[in-house]
């Protein structure tokens, strides 16, 4: 089936304030979509509300993977079904090792009694790390434990390779990295970029679209998208800034509740 | 509420037992003094636990054994622990040790491995000279008793310069909740040598026993160069009380490794010490502890300098379960002259649940100036960041924790440096998360 994920209308809140005030998009199979805006916009609240953070209250809206209610299902259900967020500050977990993690998603994924053979899972990984220029003992250090921050972004994109999602959205996945890793991670999202998967990327900067080309682009602003168009868009938004965008449409404070 | 009935503990009959069984006099008398100070001392007070409430006077009778040609003959819930190409294995079950091997090359280098009260018939000088050297009897009730009522156990004697490659293991079965069940152990490295030494408590019962409290002491004493890794792990059910005091005296340049698994799932008072009164001595100790059900424990591990550039290191990680409690104390004692020595200590505690609890008490005594001391403790619950982070991967909220869980003990699972003892450890740590 190919893939289609639509939310419609999301409202979302942390601790009773709402960031997200009703917002909707909607992702194909084979798009790429990015989210552009500046800081305190709500941004990474979609990302995490998308994903079921427990912090995050939706209190109005629709989520639709592939005809499944997403909003329905608890955090590992949506990963199950097909969602992959790579996260702006992924977790360090000390004593479990970055393989034994990996192979344990695989395994979620499948039936007992079909898990993947360790000789399988270690050549994957291996040839996937190879690609993204991971140092091989990252394999068996606890998961991204003594990371560097571009370290764990890399950490990011092996975990969404290895697990072949359908709709991968990256948060601010280019914050902390430089150049050569940007183009790294760039290459390993373009690598995965394929007619049954759609992306959200989530990021500040202009600078990540250069080197992953969107089909569309959106302006989110006071926790809803306001605007959106082709690349373009992300061009003269690098080199207008935002403030055009605000004027346009009459907008003082583009921010939400807390940044 | 103790419902076991326990022969009274006092000279005649402590006497009457010793010469039974046939033992020196000096181990006689010995013990009747044993049975004369525990009527007067008081029984131990750690910090926070009383363990006066506990049921310790229910020590059972003592009972025969009958001995046993091989481990087959052992129930098989018990025979695994016993492991394969052992150099020497001692078996006691109940009250009285039932087997006893030891490989003839190790026997030819001089290598005494057998129980503690056979050594004291026939290496009778050697024990005498040892025994209670590192936990006198007359500390407190819980010695004194100990030291009247001490049946079966462990004695080891490693030659100078001998280097035994595998590990010595002992089996200790308490499967009569009404037979007396105190073991003592007495190591002794002498100059240069170097031993590991593995055994096992268990205790395998039918339904709802009787209550009954396990004494065990155990003395390591490390001569100068030597090394001895002591590893152990107790597994036993709800209705035993276990007290064990471990305790070491270390000479000049020598070492003790304690490796220690309280995966018991009653009352427990387990408190290791290492005294390094040699210079250049060392000690490190590394503890798992997993508290169930309504259990209490109190967990010490101690390191006392006195030599000059003495170093120790002790870990302990506890994981609490229902409404477990741990009082897990870390002590580091630095004496007025023990220059340049470093003592360090690391207490972490997870808890499972909202009724368990856990305390880490760091505590550091220096009296000497030119020191390296540090501490690190913590105490909290499985982080819900942590959780969603693999739950986002797919992976389902019990295998997350499961991973947490196992995560934060592996640390010190991965650097057990026995290959039997870590995957018994981790089979054991298995069985009391999930059962």
């Amino acid at each position: 089936m190919a893939t289609h994920f639509k939310i419609d209308g999301l409202r979302a809140a942390i601790d009773g304030k709402e960031i997200l005030k009703g917002l909707s998009l909607e992702i194909k199979g084979g798009e790429v979509h990015a989210i552009m805006g500046p800081n305190g916009t709500g941004k990474s609240t979609l990302a995490s509300s998308l994903m079921g953070h427990p912090k995050y209250e939706v209190t109005d809206g629709e989520v639709v993977l592939n005809g499944e209610d997403v909003l329905e299902m608890a955090v590992d259900e949506r990963a199950r079904a097909g969602l992959f967020l790579a996260m702006q500050y992924p977790s360090e977990i000390s004593g479990v090792t970055n393989s034994d993690f990996l192979r344990s998603a695989i395994n979620a994924r499948r039936e007992e009694g079909k898990e993947i053979s360790l000789i399988k899972f270690i050549r994957q990984m291996e040839g996937k790390m190879k690609e993204l220029e991971m140092n091989p003992e990252f394999a068996h250090r606890y998961l991204n434990e003594g990371f560097s921050g571009g370290e764990k972004k890399r950490n990011e994109i092996l975990q969404m390779m290895m697990l072949d999602p359908s709709i991968v959205i990256l948060d601010e996945i280019d914050s902390g990295l430089d150049i050569d890793a940007l183009k790294i991670v760039a290459n390993g999202v373009n690598a995965m970029r394929s007619e049954d998967r759609g992306f959200l990327i989530i990021t500040h900067y202009q600078r990540l679209l250069d080197y992953i080309k969107p089909d569309f682009v959106h302006v989110m602003m006071q926790g809803r998208i306001v605007k959106s168009g082709g690349p373009e868009l992300a061009e003269r938004l690098e080199s207008e800034g935002y403030d055009w965008v605000k004027e346009e449409l009459g907008i003082v404070d583009e921010t939400v509740g807390q940044v | 509420m103790s419902t076991q009935l326990s022969a009274p503990v006092n000279r005649q009959t402590v006497s009457a037992l010793s010469q039974s069984k046939g033992e020196p006099a000096w181990l006689e008398e010995v013990r009747t003094k044993g049975a004369e100070l525990a009527e007067t001392l008081e029984w131990p007070t750690p910090e926070k636990v009383r363990i006066s409430r506990w049921n310790l006077t229910a020590i059972g009778n003592h009972k025969a054994e009958a001995a046993i040609a091989a481990v087959d003959e052992l129930p098989e819930t018990v025979r695994e622990l016993a492991g394969q190409d052992q150099a020497g294995l001692v078996v006691q079950r109940n009250s009285a040790s039932v087997l006893r091997k030891l490989s003839p090359e190790l026997a030819a280098k001089g290598v005494i491995f057998t129980d503690l009260e056979t050594a004291a018939r026939e290496h009778s000088d050697l024990v005498k000279q040892y025994l209670f050297s590192a936990v006198p009897q007359d500390e407190n009730k819980l010695t004194a008793l100990h030291s009247a009522i001490w049946n079966g156990g462990v004695f080891l004697y490693v030659p100078k310069n001998v280097e035994v490659e595998l590990p010595l293991q002992a089996l200790f079965i308490s499967d009569d909740a009404t037979a007396a069940f105190a073991p003592r152990v007495l190591l002794v490295a002498d100059n240069h040598s170097r031993v590991t030494y593995v055994d096992n408590v268990v205790s395998s019962y039918g339904e709802a026993s009787a209550p009954i409290t396990k004494q065990t002491i155990i003395e390591v004493i490390v001569k100068p160069g030597a090394h001895v890794r002591y590893a152990t792990v107790h597994n036993m059910s709800e209705n035993l009380v276990d007290l064990t005091i471990r305790r070491a005296v270390v000479e000049n340049d020598g070492r003790i490794e304690w490796i220690i698994g309280d995966l018991h799932d009653g009352h427990t008072l387990s408190d290791t010490q290492s005294l390094m009164k040699g210079n250049g001595s060392s000690s490190d100790a590394k503890v798992i502890s997993i508290g169930s059900g309504a259990q209490q424990m109190s967990l010490t591990t101690g390191a006392v300098h006195f030599g000059r550039s003495t170093e120790s290191n002790m870990v302990t990680r506890a994981v609490m379960k229902e409404q477990a409690t741990a009082i897990i104390n870390g002590i580091t004692k630095i004496e007025k002259g023990a220059t340049k020595a470093g003592g360090f200590q690391t207490e972490k505690v997870l808890m499972l649940s909202p009724k368990a609890r856990g305390d880490a008490n760091p505590i550091l005594l220096i009296d000497e100036d030119d020191v390296k001391a540090g501490h690190a403790a913590s105490v909290g619950q499985v982080n819900p960041e942590q959780v969603y982070y693999l739950m986002s991967r797919g992976i389902s909220r019990a295998e997350a924790e499961r991973l947490i869980i196992y995560g934060f003990l592996a640390p010190v699972v991965s650097e057990i440096p026995v290959d039997a003892v870590r995957e018994q450890l981790q089979r054991l740590l298995e069985r009391k998360l999930e059962g």
